[in-house]
């Protein structure tokens, strides 16, 4: 293992796993609406259908679809213990470029803005083949398998962030824990005696360029079948070449 | 964590993986929790031939677990007297004495403190309140 790699995982550890391990009841209660392409991918799946959900955290996609099995992980277990509730599927903590699973054998793969959080451009080519080394190859009897990928784009400059092209790549981004009830939107913070000060996690984030995504997935031996863009993310449709 | 689960795990570590004796991955020192649910049979008819068949044996036998039959059932045995039903009945399937079974040695029967062995190179992976945790020690990624 080189040392930008493990210099690189121990990154990760401690400007995104660790945050999320910390914020994931609070991060939770914020993602439950599904995004239409990742909703359209998974209700488009033939029944029965196999596939993992690499960077499942809250299983908010295991919900979309209950005629398919999922094996949803996550490097956070707090994050993984709120998935576990949805049936039939099952979760479990792994690292997205150590997964537990037999290569070729999943018809589908989604991975939902999870590729982003890796910290250098080797890692992140590596995660795109660690998803695309789980779906069965095109000479498999059934086909070969495709996977959903989306990451957060750089041009976003309608967005509340307002990045675009030309501002840096690697940013942390905010997440904020109102400091009282620890939801969002609270009513009262005019109240003094309902002050309690808010706590601010930061998240490691690579904003992906425009065609970025689908040259990670070819240096990666994959091949795009579809691709675009969906309110500030970047998202790829993939096939293994071989 | 389900046992249907095993059937799509193997060893985290890249060099097991081209192994055939990293899978399936080996329960020991388990609790087994019963968590009934609702029998799916349309699930269970979809995930049928997907199933390792004699691997889940073995598993279902180092558990102790009443042996499953020795070759898989179709998806026919699934269903109750199916012969007699006609095309296009789904709603009206009963799931056999073989469909309950299978789902409860498959969705219902699950482990939920022990470890997983990789019968590879004998790496334990921890199962803690039904969670198994795949994350390597750095030395091993
Ligand atoms: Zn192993």
């Amino acid at each position: 293992m080189s040392i930008a790699h493990t210099q690189g995982a121990a990154y990760e550890e401690q400007h995104v796993h660790s945050v999320y391990e910390q914020i994931a009841s609070h991060f939770s209660s914020t993602r439950y609406k599904p995004w239409p392409i990742v909703e359209r991918f998974l209700k488009e799946l033939p029944d029965g259908a196999v596939g993992a959900d690499v960077g499942c955290g809250n299983g908010k996609y295991l919900a979309t679809n209950p005629r398919v099995f999922i094996v949803g992980s996550d490097r956070s277990t707090n994050l993984v213990k709120i998935a576990r509730q949805h049936e039939p599927h099952a979760s479990i903590v792994a690292d997205n470029l150590s997964l537990p699973h037999p290569e070729g054998t999943f018809d589908f793969a989604i991975s939902i803005a999870v590729i982003h959080h890796l910290s250098t451009p080797a890692r992140r080519t590596e995660a795109v083949k660690a998803i695309l080394e789980l779906l069965c190859p095109p000479s498999h009897p059934g086909g070969g398998g495709r996977a959903l990928i989306y990451v957060w784009a750089l041009e976003q400059k309608d967005s509340r962030r307002g990045w675009d092209e030309g501002h840096e790549q690697d940013v942390m981004v905010p997440w904020v824990i109102k400091g009282r009830s620890q939801k969002p939107h609270v009513a009262d913070q005019g109240d003094p005696k309902n002050q309690v000060q808010d706590k601010t996690f930061l998240r490691y984030y690579h904003l992906y360029r425009k065609g970025e995504l689908e040259r990670h997935i070819e240096e990666a031996g994959g091949e795009v079948v579809e691709a675009g863009y969906e309110k500030d993310n970047w998202w790829a449709i993939a096939v293994r070449k071989s | 964590m389900k046992l249907l689960t095993l059937n799509f795990l193997t060893c985290a570590i890249k060099a097991c993986k081209s192994s055939p004796a990293s899978f399936p991955l080996h329960p020991r020192d388990v609790e087994l929790e019963i968590v009934e649910s609702d029998i799916n049979l349309p699930f269970l008819k979809n995930i049928l031939p997907r199933l390792m068949w004699a691997e889940l044996r073995t598993i279902a036998a180092e558990l102790g677990l009443p042996e499953l039959p020795e070759t898989a059932p179709t998806r026919d045995h699934l269903v109750e007297g199916k012969e007699e039903a006609k095309e296009g009945e789904e709603v009206d399937e009963v799931p056999s004495q073989t469909a309950r079974d299978l789902h409860r040695v498959l969705l219902e029967t699950t482990v939920k403190e022990g470890k997983l062995v990789c019968g590879n190179c004998a790496h334990e992976y921890k199962v803690m309140e039904g969670v198994p945790n795949f994350l390597l020690p750095g030395h091993l990624v």
